[in-house]
């Protein structure tokens, strides 16, 4: 569903990412995984257009999209979180999920300002599918809250609310679990099983818990110093050799 | 629109009928018609500044195409006051279009510094090439709706406040609605809002437009008023003007530009008895709440409701 090649991306002198290639498949939980500063949030902007890679391309369902707007991409059906979150902060719950409804309706300027039928019959769709969604979140009864006033848990899942509002294939989750507890991480982990079991929508996600990593994902790519490092089931990732040095650094001589 | 909304407008709409039994004198009408004129430019500033986050220093150019073209649509074509308003809408939205394609397409404050040039020759031109040239002409068709002239002072008031009403309702509509979410949107995360795959220059270009034709009824409605125009009541002096009615009445809600236009517009009056001294006294209360009332009185004023309702409860 979604193809990485050969990505690379200078800062300055620094090599973020480094002839990178890897895929998602379609319906899979996928996880970008590496120590800090590997790249993982570098991959996340250029796949959902932030910024354009050096080299390489970013396909989805077979097209490149590596070059296009974020808006543009965000319209293919490709969503994101963010690990700084950019919720809407003077806006309730329910206007935020409402936004990520944007695309998906049409009402313009004057049809609005004079409150059209039309206008009415789409903004009442729109609530309805927006309260869904808040349901399913666990988010319904905090709908007329200012997003900014919710405790950073569901600041992280409102941001999901609001992506899964687009109605995204592609769903791009950037560190969800950081700033969790315990309890919080696990129901987070669980309700991205269950949006790709339940809707269908295959998920890439960048992560520090590990916990939450290797119980969820299907397939992991590592990165390390903007190189990968190693790919697979999850089983396979936590035995390689490789995978385990970056994590817990080279044997080196004593000094 | 949310039912604080309605009830404000619904307040707002009696007093509105009721303006001819509370002033009588016919100063302070002359004053009230003002106000109402200011405020419906006032109110596009407002949605630009709070929503799109941008500035325009060149409303009063807008203003000014309200005013010229609408007097010469009705003095040379004959045609009927609410026509010559809407040309002059259409006229004012192609000339925001223009200005507004080149300058959104850049980040920062392009536009500001594309509508303070805009606004300059929007005045020399009216200045150079205005029927009348500096001295501005007369005999401007008064307003009328359906062949009625409407010269009483009241009834003028009634319709200023009139088309401002419609133009809350349209503004509240449209900030409540697909839009207006989109505008308040672009002002909390523009990162956000292009993940969300929302069109950030378009949407920018529109409220400029949305802007501009306010800014133009406004100034239609007021040549039809006074019947005699020149250029100098289009300078950049009253752009800044309604920069400060909004500044001042807060740009977070439509509500801070209505309040803000009828305490500039006031202001001065209220001032008389410092004779001399009131262009002093008017810039040391100018200054005095933008360093303490930043956000804007509105915004404050409903904080401090809010606060109070939640003690209580």
């Amino acid at each position: 569903m979604l193809d990485i090649r050969n990505i690379t991306k200078v800062f300055g002198g620094l090599r973020a990412l480094d002839d990178v290639s890897f895929s998602v498949p379609a319906q899979s939980v996928s996880a970008l995984i590496g120590p800090n500063g590997a790249g993982k949030t570098t991959m996340m902007n250029i796949i959902s257009g932030m910024f354009p890679p050096d080299e390489g391309s970013v396909s989805f369902n077979q097209d490149v999209i590596s070059g296009l707007a974020p808006a543009a991409i965000a319209r293919r059906g490709l969503s994101r979180t963010f690990q700084h979150l950019e919720l809407f902060g003077e806006m309730t719950v329910l206007e935020n999920v409402l936004v990520g409804r944007y695309i998906k309706s049409r009402s313009g300027f004057v049809a609005s300002g004079l409150r059209l039928p039309s206008v009415r019959a789409e903004e009442k769709e729109n609530r309805e599918r927006s309260l869904d969604i808040l349901a399913s979140i666990g988010l319904a009864e905090k709908r007329e809250e200012r997003a900014a006033n919710l405790p950073l848990g569901e600041q992280r899942i409102l941001e999901i609310g609001r992506a899964l509002a687009t109605e995204p294939t592609l769903l791009l989750l950037d560190e969800p679990a950081a700033g969790l507890n315990i309890r919080e991480t696990r129901d987070l982990g669980e309700m991205i099983v269950r949006l790709n079991a339940d809707r269908g929508i295959t998920i890439l996600l960048v992560e520090h818990d590990m916990d939450l990593v290797m119980r969820i994902s299907t397939a992991i790519t590592v990165l390390n110093f903007g190189q990968k490092i190693a790919s697979g089931k999850p089983s396979d990732i936590q035995r390689n050799p490789d995978v385990i040095a970056a994590y817990l650094g080279d044997e080196e001589p004593p000094c | 629109m949310t039912r604080e909304h309605g009830i404000a407008l619904l307040i707002l709409a009696a007093l509105v009928l009721a303006i001819p039994s509370i002033v009588t004198d016919s100063y302070v009408m002359t004053l009230m018609i003002f106000s109402g004129i200011n405020a419906i430019a006032a109110i596009g500033l407002c949605i630009l500044m709070g929503s799109a986050g941008q500035v325009s220093l060149g409303q009063a150019g807008f203003y000014g195409i309200g005013a010229y073209a609408s007097s010469v649509l009705s003095q040379s074509f004959g045609l009927p006051v609410p026509a010559c308003m809407a040309g002059a809408a259409i006229v004012s939205a192609l000339a925001a279009v223009i200005l507004a394609v080149p300058s959104l397409r850049l980040k920062g404050h392009y536009l500001a510094v594309a509508t303070l040039g805009f606004g300059e020759i929007v005045y020399i031109v009216l200045n150079e090439f205005g029927p009348g040239g500096p001295s501005g002409f007369g005999d401007i068709p008064p307003l009328s709706f359906a062949g009625v002239a409407i010269t009483e002072p009241a009834h003028v008031a009634w319709t200023v406040w009139g088309f401002l009403l419609l133009v809350l309702v349209f503004s509240l509509n449209l900030l409540n609605a697909r839009p207006g979410r989109a505008l308040r949107a672009l002002h909390g995360s523009e990162t956000a809002c292009s993940a969300m795959g929302l069109d950030i220059v378009r949407l920018k270009i529109k409220v400029f437009v949305l802007s501009a034709v306010y800014a133009s009824i406004a100034g239609s409605l007021y040549a039809h008023y006074v019947t005699f125009i020149s250029p100098s009541s289009f300078s950049f002096f009253h752009s800044v003007l309604l920069l400060m009615m909004v500044v001042l009445g807060g740009i977070t809600t439509v509500w801070g530009g209505v309040i803000g236009a009828v305490i500039i517009t006031l202001l001065p009056e209220t001032l008389k008895s410092f004779e001399e001294l009131d262009v002093l006294a008017y810039g040391l209360i100018l200054t005095l709440s933008l360093l303490f009332l930043r956000r804007g009185i509105v915004p404050i004023v409903i904080d401090k409701f809010r606060s109070s309702e939640r003690g209580h409860a």
